[in-house]
Order: C-alpha cells, then sequence, then structure tokens
C-alpha cells in the first residue's frame, strides 16, 4: 500500500492504495466515482477515459504510481453542471444511446477540442478511433464535435 | 441440455410471424440456467394489463410527470418513445416529462421483458390507454372541485381548463384527488392527426444523466459495505471445478475470501482489482467434461454431416425437387456463419444483498420478472422478498433476456454465502466473450433454379444449426429458420428445412435472431441466381416482389435514392438487399470499395418502413445502430473454438467497427398509418449481403462464409 496524492478535478485528494491500481478502479472503487466506465480493462475500448495533466488517457493501465502528483479530470469534473461545450453539443445531437461509452467519447473528443479548434473528418477518426461504441452512435459523435467546434468559436453557442 | 417448458398466448418468434395463440414454446437453456423453470406466466410478452394508469404516471406537486416504464431502456430509445405514448393522451407539458423504469411487480405491468423489438408494439395501445385514462380522471377532479360538469372541463398542457370560466387547475395540484376517483372504462384515443408529441422527434430524456456520468448503469452498483468479486469459470463449456487452492489468492493484499460457487470459483475482496488480482493466482483443477474435444472445425463437419440427414420442413411450396429438375439452369452453394459474441459495452454484472427480511438485487437486465424469479428460486425465497432495483443497461443486444440471466442467480448464490454482506460480481471482458450465449454458427445448402428466361422458379435451402427456442410450428425452432422461411419472394418451388445440429456452446437470441444468419444467406444466394440469369439485382426483386408491397416500395426508394443504376465513381460498387423482420420492411445498397483485399463500406442507403413512427429521430438511431452491429459481424465478427474453449477474449481479437470505419448512412423512413412494427433489430439482417453482394460487383467473387476475410479477395 502507498499515499497516493493527487489532484482530482481540481481538488486535492490522497488515496491509500497499492501502487499498481490503476486509476480507473481507484476512481470507481475507492472513491465512488462512476461516470468513468469500465470496458476492456487493456486500453481497447476508451470507456475508462480521463485526462491526466489534460491529455486524454486509459484509466484501465493508468497505475496509481503513473498519476501521483498529477492532474486527474474526470467526467464529472470536465465542467461544472455539465455545459462543456462538447457536453452540450451531445446534447444537441443527442449523441448517446446506451450512453455506456459516452463518458469516454465525450473526455477524448474534449482533448481533441483542446488541441484542435477546428478538427476534420480525419482528426475525429484519428481521436477518436480507440473509443468503441457497440450502439452505433458514431454518426452523432461526429456531429457532435463538429457542433461542439463551433460553440466553442463562438463562446459556448451554436 | 436440459428442455424447460412454458406455455405463453403469444411467444417471441409466434408474435413476428403472425401466428398467436395457444403455441407451446421450449426455452432450450443450457445446464448452468437450469434454474429458469419459472411459474409459466399468462402472457409472457404481451401488453400489460390495463386499468391503473396511475401505476405508469407519477405526478408530482411540482408539476413533473414521472412515466413509468415496464420496458428496459438499453440505449434504444424506449424510454423516451414509451413517455412519448403516455404523455400524447395525458396532455401534460412535454417539458416537465421525466422517466424511470417501473418497479417489477406483475400484478401492475404483467411480465416484464424486453426482446424481439417489441416495446413499442405492445405498448402502443395499452400506454395511450393509460395516459388518456390518467387525463380523464385529473378532469374528474377538477369538475369536481369546480362543481361542474366534467364534459365543461378539457385538459391542456399539464392543466385542467373550465371551458365557461377559464378557470385552470394544475395537474400536480390534481393529482392526488384523481388517483382516488374509479379508473374510467371507456376512453376516446386521438386520432393519429391530432398528435402532437407522437411522431415529434423530441429529445431523449436521459441524455444529460449519460454525458455528466450521472446514469447509474449496473455495474455502478454501491451498497455502503459492500465487496467486490470476481468469478473464474471453466474455460470450457460444461466443464466443472474438481479442486481449488486460494493460498496465493489470499495473501493478496485486499483478498478476502475464495468461494466455490455453482458457475466456478468466487474470489471476494475490497476493490474489484484486488478480486481480479486474487483470481490471477488462484489455482483450479477442472473436471473439462466431454466439451473438450470440441472446435471450430469438428462444429463445422458436424454441421456439413448433419446436412446430409433429412431436415423438417419449415416452409414447402410447391415441388423444389421437381422444380430444380426442370430447371434451364440451376446452381448450388453452401453457405456459413460462426458464433457470435453479445459484446454489450457494460460486460455482465450482478449486485446482491442478502439479509435476514430477504434480498436486494440490482440487476441491468431485459427481462426483470424473469431475472427476480430466478434469483427467488436460488435462494429459497419467494419473489415479493426480493427488493429488485431494475437498472440501467449498458447495451443488451439480447444478452441480458429470457434465457440469457445466468449472471443473475450466480449473484444470488455468492449473496447467501455472503449472508448479510453486499457483493458486486463484475465480470470482466473476457468473461463476457468466453461465457456468452452466442448467436448459433448455421449452415446452409441451396440450391436454386431458372426458367428460360432466367427469372428464379425453384429454390431450395437446407439449415443445419443448433437450436435455443425449440420446437414451435412443425417442430421447428424459429430462430433457426427466419429470414428464409418468412422470405416474402414469391417463388413457386421452394422448400427450406431444418436438422438441428446442437454443440456444447451455450447460444440464444441475439439483435435480430435467425434473420441476422438466414437473411444473409439468402439475399446473397440470390444474388447468385440474378447473375446465374444476367439479370440486375433491383430487378430481379422487384419481380419478386409483386405479392410484397411494403418490401417492394422501400426497395424502390432505396434504389432511387442511391442511383442504383446509374454510373459510380471510379473503384465503387454496389449491393443491394432486403429484410422483413420484426413487423419492419428496409432495403439496403452499400456502396463499397475492395483495395487489396480490404473492403470499405463508403455509403449505406437504407429505405426502412416499420408503419407509424413514434420518433424519427431514436427511430433514426435505431436504423444506423443496427446497421453498424452488422457490419462489425460481416466484417469482423467471429468466435472461434479450440479444446472447448473460446478463443477471443476481448476486443484486440474480436474487434467491433470504430469510427474511422463508419460508412455514411442515409436513411428514408417511409410515412405510414400503419399500427408501429418493431425496429431495434429491423436493420442488423440486410447489411452484411448488401455488403458482400457489392463485393461481388467489385470484384466478381463470392463471398459465403462470414466474416468477410481479405485473403478470399486479393
Amino acid at each position: 500500500m502507498a499515499t497516493i496524492k493527487f489532484t482530482l478535478n481540481s481538488k486535492a485528494q490522497t488515496v491509500d492504495v497499492s501502487p499498481e491500481m490503476p486509476l480507473l478502479w481507484v476512481l470507481r472503487d475507492t472513491l465512488g466515482m462512476t461516470g468513468t466506465k469500465f470496458g476492456c480493462g487493456m486500453a481497447l475500448c476508451g470507456a475508462c477515459t480521463v485526462h491526466l495533466n489534460g491529455e486524454a488517457v486509459r484509466s484501465c493501465i493508468t497505475p496509481a504510481s503513473a498519476f501521483a502528483g498529477k492532474n486527474v479530470t474526470t467526467i464529472e469534473g470536465l465542467s461544472p453542471d455539465g455545459n462543456h461545450p462538447i457536453q452540450q453539443a451531445w446534447i444537441e445531437e443527442d449523441a448517446p444511446q446506451c450512453g455506456y461509452c459516452q463518458s469516454g467519447q465525450i473526455m477524448q473528443a474534449a482533448s481533441l477540442l483542446a488541441k484542435k479548434a477546428n478538427p476534420t473528418d480525419a482528426d475525429i477518426d484519428e481521436a477518436l478511433r480507440g473509443n468503441i461504441c457497440r450502439c452505433g452512435t458514431y454518426s452523432q459523435i461526429r456531429r457532435a464535435v463538429h457542433l461542439a467546434a463551433k460553440m466553442k468559436a463562438n463562446g459556448g453557442k451554436a | 441440455m436440459s428442455a424447460v417448458n412454458s406455455t405463453t398466448n403469444c411467444s417471441r418468434r409466434s408474435f413476428l410471424s403472425g401466428v398467436a395463440g395457444g403455441l407451446v414454446l421450449g426455452f432450450v437453456l443450457p445446464e448452468r440456467v437450469k434454474l429458469a423453470a419459472q411459474a409459466p406466466p399468462n402472457n409472457m410478452f404481451g401488453p400489460p394489463p390495463a386499468g391503473k394508469p396511475m401505476a405508469y404516471i407519477r405526478i408530482g406537486t411540482d408539476e413533473s410527470v414521472t412515466c413509468l416504464i415496464p420496458k428496459a431502456e438499453m440505449g434504444q430509445g424506449t424510454g423516451t418513445a414509451c413517455s412519448q405514448l403516455l404523455a400524447e393522451e395525458l396532455e401534460c407539458a412535454w417539458s416537465k416529462v421525466r422517466m424511470e423504469h417501473a418497479p417489477v411487480d406483475p400484478s401492475l405491468y404483467g411480465h416484464q421483458t424486453t426482446v424481439g423489438s417489441m416495446a413499442i408494439r405492445t405498448s402502443w395501445v395499452p400506454l395511450r390507454m393509460a395516459g388518456a385514462q390518467a387525463r380523464e380522471m385529473l378532469v374528474a377532479a377538477a369538475a369536481l372541485k369546480w362543481g361542474v360538469n366534467a364534459s365543461q372541463c378539457r385538459a391542456e398542457n399539464g392543466f385542467v381548463v373550465n371551458s365557461a370560466s377559464n378557470a385552470r387547475l394544475s395537474y400536480g395540484s390534481l393529482a392526488a384527488d384523481a388517483a382516488k376517483l374509479p379508473v374510467p372504462a371507456n376512453v376516446t384515443l386521438k386520432d393519429p392527426k391530432q398528435f402532437r408529441v407522437i411522431g415529434k422527434p423530441v429529445k431523449r430524456l436521459d441524455t444529460k444523466d449519460k454525458v455528466t456520468g450521472r446514469t447509474k448503469f449496473g455495474l455502478d452498483t454501491r451498497v455502503p459495505g459492500m465487496v467486490y468479486a470476481v468469478v473464474e469459470r471453466c474455460p470450457v463449456f460444461g466443464g466443472k471445478v474438481a479442486s481449488f487452492d486460494a493460498t496465493k489468492t489470499k495473501a493478496v493484499p485486499g483478498v478476502k475470501d475464495a468461494i466455490r460457487i455453482s458457475s466456478g470459483v468466487a474470489v471476494v475482496a475490497d476493490s474489484t482489482w484486488a478480486a481480479m488480482q486474487g483470481r490471477k493466482v488462484l489455482e483450479v483443477q477442472w473436471d473439462e467434461g466431454a466439451g473438450a474435444s470440441t472446435s471450430t472445425a469438428s462444429i463445422s463437419k458436424m454441421l456439413a454431416d448433419r446436412a446430409k440427414e433429412p431436415g423438417v420442413a419449415a416452409r414447402k411450396e410447391g415441388d423444389a425437387a421437381a422444380g430444380l429438375a426442370k430447371a434451364a439452369k440451376k446452381i448450388e452453394a453452401v453457405y456459413e456463419v460462426p458464433f457470435l459474441s453479445h459484446a454489450p459495452m457494460e460486460p455482465m454484472n450482478c449486485t446482491a444483498h442478502v439479509h435476514a427480511d430477504g434480498a436486494d438485487m440490482w440487476v441491468p437486465t431485459q427481462s426483470p420478472t424473469s431475472s427476480r424469479a430466478m434469483a427467488a428460486q436460488t435462494l429459497g425465497l419467494p419473489p415479493e422478498k426480493i427488493n429488485f432495483h431494475w437498472t440501467l443497461m449498458g447495451g443488451g443486444f439480447g444478452r441480458r433476456g429470457e434465457g440469457e440471466l445466468d449472471f443473475v442467480p450466480e449473484a444470488a448464490e455468492l449473496g447467501k454465502a455472503l449472508m448479510g454482506t453486499p457483493v458486486k460480481v463484475t465480470w470482466t471482458r473476457e468473461d463476457d466473450m468466453r461465457h456468452d450465449y452466442y448467436r448459433p454458427v448455421s449452415r446452409v445448402e441451396f440450391a436454386g433454379g431458372l426458367d428460360a428466361g432466367g427469372w428464379p422458379v425453384a429454390l431450395s435451402a437446407k439449415v443445419a444449426c443448433p437450436s435455443f427456442f425449440g420446437g414451435g410450428r412443425g417442430g421447428v425452432d424459429q430462430t433457426a429458420v427466419t429470414g428464409l422461411s418468412d422470405l416474402q419472394y414469391d417463388i413457386p418451388d421452394f422448400l427450406v428445412d431444418w436438422r438441428v445440429a446442437n454443440t456444447i456452446v451455450p447460444v440464444s437470441f441475439l439483435r435480430g435472431p435467425g434473420a441476422n444468419q438466414n437473411t444473409f444467406f439468402a439475399e446473397c444466394f440470390l444474388d447468385e441466381l440474378c447473375a446465374l440469369g444476367g439479370k440486375d439485382p433491383v430487378e430481379v426483386r422487384r419481380r419478386l416482389l409483386s405479392k410484397s408491397p411494403r418490401l417492394l416500395a422501400v426497395l424502390d426508394l432505396a434504389a432511387a435514392k442511391a442511383n442504383w443504376g446509374k454510373p459510380l465513381p471510379a473503384g465503387r460498387f454496389r449491393g443491394v438487399a432486403v429484410g422483413n423482420n420484426v413487423g419492419a420492411f428496409n432495403a439496403q445498397i452499400a456502396e463499397v470499395s475492395v483495395t487489396k483485399g480490404k473492403v470499405r463500406v463508403h455509403r449505406v442507403v437504407c429505405a426502412f418502413d416499420c408503419g407509424l413512427v413514434i420518433n424519427p429521430a431514436i427511430l433514426t438511431q435505431q436504423i444506423e445502430g443496427g446497421i453498424v452491429f452488422g457490419l462489425a459481424a460481416a466484417l469482423k465478427g467471429e468466435i472461434t473454438l479450440d479444446r472447448g474453449r473460446v478463443q477471443q477474449g476481448n476486443f484486440n481479437n474480436y474487434d467491433v467497427l470504430r469510427i474511422d470505419e463508419m460508412p455514411v448512412i442515409e436513411t428514408y423512413i417511409v410515412p405510414s398509418a400503419e399500427n408501429p412494427s418493431g425496429a431495434g433489430e429491423a436493420t442488423v439482417p440486410p447489411i452484411a449481403p448488401a455488403v458482400v453482394n457489392a463485393i461481388f460487383a467489385a470484384t466478381g467473387k463470392r463471398i459465403r462464409k462470414l466474416p468477410i476475410r481479405a485473403a478470399e479477395l486479393v
């Protein structure tokens, strides 16, 4: 066991866990933050995507030792009230079906938008091809990313 | 294998094939869920009993209208669509509508299950009735309050208005009084021309929670004092634990115990991760049983051997043998599909808290009534002693429905062993993929003949595949032949017969059961007949569909929208397929290119008719989702066996469709006043044949075995 200190959604956080324990399970089981999802455990599906120092990472393969001292942002902390442009666009396009993969999709898309203000379809493919949606919401996701870029450029309005 | 028989008035499949009443079904269930023997429900899949409208609607003093949805919301949008049915007749303000799963209560809702794309079909009348009855009760309550005749009051946007005085009372202020009034026996439902909510693309009611991480799926269940478990199950189907040594497991920090249960050995810990670590060092000796000699090759051979045996006729018109004998031209071909895994994004899981007063169960299930019955049987409790928490689901696709509920009694059994301590059982992705109830393998031997003009006139399809739904009409498992036996083509000499070919592998429903393999078989072989006769595939279908106007109409619409027959950009080719299942009709035209064996699906045009549409936006999502699901199977889906073990385990070797492989899908919904049919499964079946037929157009090569393999195309 080790005492791991990190910043979670802008607040200081301390957990006593094995240094090998993945962030996914620290979030879900230790801290009770279930917005980040378990899908594959091998960084194959993207359902567990969070931001580590602003970069999208797969929390299922990020051990405690790797996030100690860093900034972690989860879906719960992406915005104060679900009003990040990506989330607003997701609502506008009604992107989710079952919704299980969408935390990961949104965190991945938010990371893309932070780097590229106006992503092309090819940029979206490249950034999001690691995020599986079994319901098949890819068309809605693509439209929502473009809409979010537009909203961000227009100060939050479509 | 064991057969559990139950009698229903209206079976899943008989509903689809239009045969209602008095059918005897047999669910053939694998050994590990023999527990499914529940009391046979009177109306297993039919509408919930009418007469208790307030069971579906809860009106708050804050004017909120909560729709209690007796069907499973698993992403298909049924919660929103069912709310539209209720709200339309209730005359409430849509902005006030919320939704949640109804409680599990057969006395109020009948047998609750969501399978076979039947949620809207079975709710279309009863939920509108419930909304109308509730509205009349609110009007009656207002009339009593005002001391006027109800006929001078009308319901309007969440208020009852006194037409004489223009006084208004809100639903929230009337709800308590209204609930005490008698339920009106006769209410008149609106003419569809008056619909304000039905038919509109209103937003889903559950999106905000899904984009903020607040939605609670089964796996998100947290109960004070809970522990976490994973289960090591025998990798060979039918195998059992001979012995195990948990010494190393118990030395792993966080691990509390290792407990033998019916399905294997459960490792219990203070976190999911600790349980997984403990499981890694668990030493189990398996009694693998007879299944250990089974492989994909042995199953394939067995299917081929079965084909030599006589089959049971599923459809017989004219004389196929005679028709083939006198045909001007004929061909034969063998088609085959593999097992498929459902792979919903949320793996199987269940949380159980067994305590002195009974039990609490948190279950992500399509079939809560059966889930509760199975847990009750495991625990030796009456169902009413189980406080059943019906959670949302991260996908279902048939993995969480009737006959696929192994994850429920398993958790109950472990909960009983841990009496007093709540336990969440999490299936890893590998557990989920290696212990599924798979879409069965299937093999068809076709023979088809043309007349002197080159038109198809004789068709024989000899099917061999496993059975899981038991013998229905004439002893034929309808899930084995759906998609062939209900083919709409007018072919005078036509035979479909089936021989059972069971394996050790548990099989069951997967989105579009039966049709998801048989439409591939039928539509690709028809394409072979078109080529043999030198005919255009749309032209042949048009001719053969002269007696099926709705299917013909979607074919014509798709062909027009896809510019069938007109030139395409260089390197692109079209293929067509049609499908009729779950009461819906659709035609799909795929545009593909093939480069060095690599298939790229660029565009799919889908014309769709499911009768009256409740929500065109959600319907469009279902149409697209079905195409994505079917395309994943066509391009990649294959579960194989070696030594009785599933060789795939995760998305690295059982991949699904990803965003960069997503075609442009154009959907054209046919306006219709027909009663609504199913939708969620309807577009899965035609996409594989549309793509495979396009590949033939591109390469001249026939793919007769899925998934499509690059090696066969270079």
